[in-house]
């Protein structure tokens, strides 16, 4: 059989998407590094303002901004205590669901995703009440640690992306869980194996892909922090406006100084191209072995 | 016995934390603004929640309420239109060869990697030499293009979508087109509802680019909205109240969606994980 090529119809199909993913990806992309090269000059104090090529100056600025490079060392503090307890928490969940120890299971994964539904602004300021000593329910928790302090008040924003990701991190090593063809049990549990040991080494085996998605999902998250320290900037004064690499860009756009604002976006966006790329090969190499 | 039990504790510890902090908004919206700092924080006192409500929705002349139809509009909106271009590039790639395909698939996939908010300066910058920030379609425009859900479109469409049946449509007759959106739709309407949801959450996490771009107020989605209340909470108390019963009525339309569509977040996401 003779396949036709019909090429008005791929045409149809593609070039919308493709239209828009150029215009508000790839341009946006191009013309952030374009004005990331460029500079503003004066001629004397009150001159009128000229864009001209700047090179590589703005990087160097970049790399010399002390508070950005203290903001990118604060997410990856973050990232590394907050996500593998986030998804610890959420494989345990997962795996106590598929156990068959739980009664009401419909009802736990229900409850565990509500949270998720709520956007990160609003999570941020129902929590940033929460914390607060004198509305907060948890008076006891509140008079004796100030969780709004700068001490605290970056793992006070930890556990309000753990409580919004949780049960959606869940569900997505539950529906893995879920995959796994029965005959592999029953193997299993020929050899001997109990339920600890057929999670721990059949399981969780098993469903390492949906942990590596989820572990890159919540990589890319982490150094996009933006909103929960946008509000909380309202509840606590330790909370800078360059307290996470995104909230300084908004802050330098907001100077104004968009070349150096777009120098920082794209420095971040490739921090995070990298490490979630990087992330994938490790976790492929070690799976190849 | 005793593994059951412990199962069952750790389960109802973590339904305390996840659901406690929702119940203490439903409460704290019920309550008059000297109740709410008075009484017990996690039950009821006098319900004032018609009061606060009547309040929220008149606030500056009704400001509230276009947030709340602003946000249908972006995020439902664009949600919709954008799953429907996502499908049919998806769906091009996978069931056509042409030069290019390959390439262009790479290309999408690496935009999967670049986080929405390294766009939004950059997409400031471009709409502001256009003269068009602060307009409706700086922000839907940009939220339409979801470059994962043309990534789940393609897989879907291998797996959901057989040779045989565009064959048979076809001979049939059938143009590829009428085809797509009478046959092949129908065969992979679960997938898109997974790619709806999850371009749904995206545009609905995605502070920045309002943030950057719109400076009236009644061009903002609630989130945005909210946020500003929240921040003016300081110079105006009563903001309290309002910022409370706003997100409460800002959740529950998405709380009961999300709860009735979880099926799909299951299975689409399962044939997404493993593929």
């Amino acid at each position: 059989m003779t396949r036709r090529k019909p090429a008005a119809a791929i045409l149809f199909f593609v070039l919308p998407f493709g239209l828009l993913f150029i215009a508000f990806y790839l341009a946006p992309i191009g013309y952030a590094i374009k004005q990331s090269l460029y500079k503003v000059t004066r001629t004397g104090t009150f001159g009128p303002a000229r864009e001209v090529f700047g090179g590589l100056e703005q990087y160097q600025r970049v790399f010399e901004n002390g508070p950005f490079w203290s903001s990118i060392g604060r997410v990856l503090l973050f990232g590394v205590v907050q996500v593998p307890v986030m998804l610890g928490l959420a494989l345990l969940l997962a795996l106590l669901l598929d156990s068959g120890l739980v009664r009401g299971r419909a009802f736990f994964r229900l409850a565990f995703f509500v949270p998720y539904a709520i956007p990160g602004v609003i999570a941020a300021i129902m929590w940033g009440f929460l914390y607060s000593p004198n509305l907060s329910p948890f008076t006891a928790v509140t008079k004796t640690w100030d969780l709004l302090s700068a001490d605290l008040v970056l793992w006070a924003m930890a556990n309000v992306v753990t409580w919004v990701y949780v049960g959606y991190n869940m569900l997505i090593i539950y529906s893995a869980l879920l995959a796994i063809p029965q005959e592999v049990y029953e193997a299993a549990t020929l050899d001997g194996a109990g339920p600890i040991r057929t999670a721990w080494s059949v399981k969780i085996p098993l469903v390492m892909p949906a942990i590596v998605l989820t572990t890159v999902f919540s990589i890319i998250g982490t150094l996009q922090l933006l909103a929960e320290p946008q509000v909380f900037r309202t509840f606590s004064s330790a909370v800078s406006s360059t307290y996470t690499p995104n909230l300084t860009v908004y802050s330098t756009s907001s100077i104004p100084n968009f070349n150096l604002a777009a120098a920082f976006s794209v420095v971040l966006a490739l921090a995070t191209c990298v490490l979630s790329f990087a992330f994938l090969k490790v976790t492929q190499r070690g799976a190849d072995k | 016995m005793k593994s059951k039990s412990a199962a069952m504790a750790i389960m109802g510890i973590c339904t305390l934390y996840f659901l406690v902090p929702i119940w203490w908004l439903v409460v704290g919206a019920t309550k008059s603004r000297s109740d709410f700092g008075n009484t017990a924080p996690l039950w009821f006192a006098d319900v004032s929640l018609g009061q606060n409500l009547g309040e929220l929705f008149r606030y500056r002349d009704g400001v509230f309420l276009r947030w709340m139809l602003n946000s249908v509009l972006y995020t439902g909106g664009a949600a919709l239109l954008g799953t429907i271009l996502a499908a049919m590039c998806g769906y091009a790639l996978a069931k056509y060869r042409f030069p290019g395909r390959e390439a262009i698939f790479n290309v999408v996939l690496g935009g999967v990697l670049v986080p929405a908010t390294a766009l939004a300066l950059p997409l400031f910058l471009i709409f502001s030499q256009l003269n068009a920030t602060n307009t409706f379609w700086s922000v839907f425009l940009p939220s339409l293009v979801n470059p994962f859900g043309v990534y789940l479109a393609r897989i879907y469409a291998t797996a959901s979508v057989p040779e045989e049946l565009l064959e048979a449509a076809r001979l049939d007759g059938s143009g590829e087109v009428r085809t797509f959106f009478t046959v092949s739709t129908k065969l992979m309407f679960p997938a898109l509802v997974t790619i709806f949801l999850f371009h749904f959450v995206a545009v609905w996490n995605n502070f920045l680019l309002p943030l950057i771009m719109l400076g009236n107020e009644r061009l903002f989605p609630v989130t945005l909205g909210l946020y500003t209340w929240n921040s003016q909470v300081n110079q105006l108390p009563e903001l309290r109240m309002l910022v409370l019963t706003g997100a409460l009525v800002s959740i529950v339309p998405l709380v009961v969606a999300f709860l009735l569509l979880q099926r799909f977040w299951r299975s689409g996401l399962g044939s997404g994980a493993v593929k």
